[in-house]
């Protein structure tokens, strides 16, 4: 080592050039190598999310996640349709709630419906768990929406966000903010659905008032977004709600 | 503080046991008269940003520990062969793997922990412990020390974020690892702990019962 100079360009170059695909070598592995294990936690998430919105908060405590993907693949069925209720030819798996919410056409949108039927017996339609999406303050924020077999009373919502600050718009994922839209209604009209709406301020009762969700102080704009978000899907939503209303 | 260390470790000839009293000294001197937050004012930014609750940030206190050891008995074992010129930039790409892999890692086997991390497991990389441990030792000392060295900050890290997010969700949600410990009945959980400029206030008064205690001053 001591007879090479090594503060010579060729060194210093080579030692770069060595160094650079050792480390990109490396870090190629492990990203190959734990794709599979990272798809597999990302898919578990999304199962997770439906069937909490469709069970309930706290169904799936205790639950690993080989447990979700079984009770899902038991419970869940999914319908494709599209905004104007008809059904689709489209893959699930392969959908990205994202990449459908960015096309500026909405009647060229796939909408997902998960069919969540009873834990005890999955033909019976316990929920019907809705994906949408939508902007909160900072960044995305999206849910999943589940609502009753009577097409109208919310079950349970899941949110969650891309990069609403801690502590306060951050608050949609705490369950004590999603238990507030539990047994909410949604209220249809001619051509549109209202969803049940964050109010301003935070600490107000309306239990009386299915229309109206107790807001969250310090995240108006993450509330404002999550509103428009919910009506604009519910919306989309109307014609296949409508097929399901008893 | 830490150059002292360096010379004397430096100078040292004959055989030396694996955990001679300097050795020791590289362990425990981080944990608290030389700690790398509360002495040398380093990795601030994510003491902050990451101490909101317990669980993540032992995830991050292991992370950080993962890069830093590793990253400093690496730019040791290669301490002779690095060209003075672009040393830093080898001690960026070293740690940047390091600190990619771990992030690969997080999101197959925690995913839930990495997203409520995002960003931060990312910035370690810029954690100026990190470099400032590889600068300050790993190129002048070998390796087993730089191992003892790693060790030794990432502790003295790691248990003062851990002190701060026991404090912060422990009062700023009345929990601990995500258990309810305070009674919603009688104890309203204070939002202020959830904030940021909370834990610029824990650690403040961590470094001022530090500081008091050692009768350390800043020159």
């Amino acid at each position: 080592m001591s007879k090479l100079n090594r503060n010579s360009n060729g060194y210093i170059f080579g030692y770069a050039i060595i160094l650079t695909l050792v480390c990109g070598t490396l870090l190629a592995f492990v990203s190959e190598g734990l794709k599979d294990r990272q798809k597999a936690a990302v898919l578990v998430e999304k199962q997770k999310f439906i069937l909490k919105a469709g069970l309930g908060a706290n169904s799936l405590d205790g639950l690993s996640g080989q447990q979700i993907t079984e009770l899902y693949d038991k419970v869940v069925k999914v319908d494709m349709v599209n905004s104007k209720g008809e059904k689709v030819d489209a893959d699930e798996a392969k959908l990205s709630i994202f990449k459908e919410y960015k096309k500026k056409d909405v009647t060229t949108r796939s909408l997902p419906v998960y069919v969540v039927g009873k834990k005890g017996n999955p033909t019976e339609v316990e929920s019907y768990v809705l994906p949408t999406y939508g902007n909160g303050l900072w960044d995305n924020v999206w849910a999943y929406i589940a609502i009753d077999g009577d097409a109208e009373t919310i079950e349970g919502i899941v949110f969650d966000h891309k990069g609403e600050t801690p502590g306060l718009g951050a608050r949609i994922t705490d369950a004590e903010i999603q238990n507030r839209f539990v047994n909410k209604k949604l209220a249809y009209s001619d051509n549109a659905i209202d969803a049940p709406d964050f109010q301003k301020g935070e600490g107000t009762n309306y239990d009386d008032e299915p229309q109206k969700v107790d807001g969250m102080s310090g995240a108006t704009i993450t509330g404002v977004g999550v509103n428009d978000m919910l009506d604009a899907y519910m919306t989309l939503y109307r014609p296949y709600l409508v097929s399901k209303k008893k | 503080m830490s150059t002292e260390v360096v010379e004397k470790v430096e100078v040292k000839k004959e055989k030396e046991a694996l955990l001679s009293k300097k050795r020791k000294a590289l362990l425990t001197n981080p944990m608290d008269s030389d700690n790398p937050i509360t002495i040398q004012v380093l990795g601030i930014c994510s003491a902050l940003a990451v101490t909101i609750a317990l669980e993540g940030t032992l995830i991050m206190a292991l992370a950080v520990m993962f890069v830093l050891v590793l990253a400093n008995v690496v730019i040791s074992a290669l301490r002779n062969t690095i060209p003075n010129r672009i040393r830093i930039i080898v001690q960026l790409v070293v740690v940047a793997t390091l600190v990619a892999t771990v992030d690969q890692v997080l999101r197959a086997f925690a995913y839930e922990q990495s997203k409520a991390l995002s960003v931060f497991v990312g910035l370690i990389i810029t954690n100026c412990i990190i470099m400032g441990r590889l600068e300050a030792f790993a190129l002048g000392n070998k390796p087993w020390d730089s191992f003892l060295d790693g060790i030794g900050n990432a502790l003295g890290y790691g248990w003062i974020i851990i002190a701060i997010a026991f404090v912060r969700e422990l009062f700023g949600a009345g929990k601990l690892l995500g258990f309810q410990v305070l009674d919603k009945a009688w104890y309203t959980a204070n939002g202020f702990f959830a904030t940021p400029a909370a834990a610029c206030i824990i650690l403040g008064v961590i470094i001022w019962i530090m500081r008091a205690r050692s009768g350390y001053v800043e020159d």
